[in-house]
């Protein structure tokens, strides 16, 4: 699904957050990514949203490669991924539903048709009873719950989610996980930017470690079963 | 692109090229989109606007103000074209007669130029006709009393047909007359018309000055407001694009913005016009009918109205476009 070959990212102020980095993610794979500060794993969320495009190597999603896609091509390409950002980017001058409407509306979804996949997107999340209310009046972590309910109304194939427990006490990051992990279940492959060692340690899944721009180790846990 | 979402297990052995599957939803499934994206994104920015009352009126009252001028200034101009239009009778050539035509041939002249189309009436004057009405009329009676022959000539008074472009014809028609062998001297009182038609033709180019200026001022007032929107729905712009929202789709909200803008600001004008137009109808129609039988002040009238709700949507979309194509681009998720 995900396909890394040789790719450097270097900033324009010579800042080189990827060095020749490879890697691979299986379809309907779950892997989380993990690393320092500074490691590059904003970075390689960014390029594969093509929010940045690769100084070298090449970028392939769902076998299509990035760097031949052009500027007119992005946002179709951010339709096929569900990204869950830490910090929610929801917006507050529209209700629960309209904030998970939003990828439905771009999609030129009918009325009936969004209500339809809201309601189905906000049950995952458990949040089906909040629709009506503005997000701000919601906890930090159903706002979160609110950005995943977004991030998969779309039904997307691949599914990104950079420091999504990043704002959450223990419990409820051990709640959005699971949630994560449903979703692998019916078949997403879903790549999660983290550094909370201790919580995804305890889930048996893929961790790919980078260290300064470099794959330290792509370590899968003992007992999962690919 | 749906199908492939719920059939995923058809296609999952196969790499599926992520962008290529937009161009398999059928034309005509966008087509419905894009029209219902249309009706959504018109009925989404209204209701935008009407939540800000007041700043949304006051900037279409500053655009009324600014279309409200160059139209105003255009039914100015029309309605003395119009008013104009009944004096054409008063545009008169008059034919001074050598002193060797007699009375019968002068009549017989008059008589045939007033068949002419353009011609409305021709009279002819006698000398000892024209000799009296001098005397009346110039109050040198006595002076006329002691001559001993009669000064004046024959005339014949040539009133020109109503006909439209009045000055170049009449000045042809005298070139034509004056090489009448009966003739003396044509001469054409003409000139307070001309004057006339000269300062329309000034007030007509003012106006098309003025219009220009302000359509400009228009565009940068629809330029500006949009491009304060724009900065403060940033944070959903960049969301948009982050969940894929292409740039037409970021870009309409704000084309619709300037169209409504244009709507509302040509409302403001017909307002103003309106008011104006009554306020100030009674003294024009009082003024303009000391120099016509039937004066009536029209107003902007129901075809220049449109055509300016027209200019005014074009204007707010072009300065929606310009504000757009210059901000939206810098915006990016980063």
């Amino acid at each position: 699904m995900i396909e890394f070959d040789r790719v450097s990212k270097r900033y324009d102020n010579g800042y080189e957050a990827l060095l020749d980095l490879s890697f691979r993610i299986e379809r309907k794979e779950m892997v989380f990514l993990t690393g320092r500060s500074g490691a590059g794993k904003s970075t390689l969320l960014k390029l594969i949203m093509l929010m940045e495009r690769a100084t070298q190597g090449e970028v392939r999603i769902a076998g299509q490669n990035l760097n031949a896609m052009s500027r007119r091509q992005i946002p179709y390409l951010r339709r096929e991924i569900g990204v869950v950002f830490q910090n929610h980017q929801l917006l507050f001058d529209r209700s629960v539903f309209d904030n998970v409407a939003l990828p439905l509306h771009i999609a030129g979804y009918r009325a009936r048709e969004v209500g339809r996949r809201v309601r189905a997107a906000l049950a995952k999340v458990g949040l089906e009873r909040y629709e009506k209310q503005n997000p701000l009046t919601l906890s930090g972590g159903e706002q979160q719950r609110v950005g995943i309910a977004r991030a998969v109304v779309n039904k997307p194939s691949l599914l990104l989610a950079d420091e999504p427990t990043g704002n959450l006490d223990p419990g409820l990051s051990a709640d959005v996980m699971s949630l994560f992990e449903q979703f692998n279940q019916v078949g997403v492959t879903i790549l999660i930017a983290s550094h909370d060692l201790s919580l995804i340690a305890r889930l048996q899944h893929r961790i790919i470690t980078l260290r300064e721009g470099r794959l330290l180790s792509s370590a899968v846990n003992p007992g999962n079963v690919r | 692109m749906s199908d492939n979402y719920q059939r995923p297990s058809r296609r999952a052995e196969r790499p599926r090229a992520a962008g290529a599957s937009l161009l398999q939803a059928r034309w005509t499934t966008r087509l419905k989109s894009w029209v219902l994206h249309h009706r959504q994104t018109a009925k989404e920015s209204a209701r935008r606007l009407i939540k800000a009352p007041w700043s949304t009126f006051t900037t279409c009252l500053v655009l009324g103000i600014a279309l409200a001028l160059p139209s105003g200034l255009y039914v100015l101009l029309k309605n003395v074209e119009n008013l104009s239009a009944g004096w054409q009778g008063a545009a008169q050539i008059t034919l001074y007669l050598r002193d060797a035509v007699s009375d019968a041939q002068g009549q017989k002249l008059a008589a045939r130029l007033s068949s002419r189309d353009t011609i409305a009436a021709a009279d002819y004057v006698a000398r000892e006709q024209t000799l009296a009405e001098f005397k009346q009329q110039s109050g040198f009676g006595d002076i006329i009393d002691s001559l001993d022959s009669n000064p004046l000539p024959a005339v014949i008074s040539v009133v020109l047909a109503d006909v439209p472009d009045l000055p170049k014809l009449s000045e042809k028609l005298l070139a034509e007359l004056d090489q009448l062998e009966a003739v003396e001297s044509a001469q054409l009182d003409l000139a307070w018309l001309q004057r006339l038609y000269q300062m329309m033709e000034l007030g007509r180019r003012f106006a098309w000055v003025l219009a220009t200026l302000l359509a400009l001022g228009v565009v940068l007032i629809i330029g500006n407001t949009i491009r304060l929107s724009i900065e403060s729905r940033r944070a959903e712009i960049v969301i948009v694009k982050l969940v894929g929202g292409t740039n037409a789709f970021v870009r309409r909200p704000f084309l619709y913005y300037g169209l409504w803008y244009g709507f509302g600001g040509a409302l403001c004008a017909s307002l103003v016009l309106l008011i104006a137009y009554y306020w100030l109808q009674t003294p024009l129609t009082a003024l303009a009918s000391l120099y016509a039988d039937e004066a009536e002040f029209s107003g902007l009238g129901v075809r220049d109205t449109l055509l300016m709700w027209l200019a005014a949507c074009v204007l707010g979309v072009f300065g929606a476009w310009l504000a757009v194509a210059r901000h939206l681009g810098a915006i990016e998720p980063r």
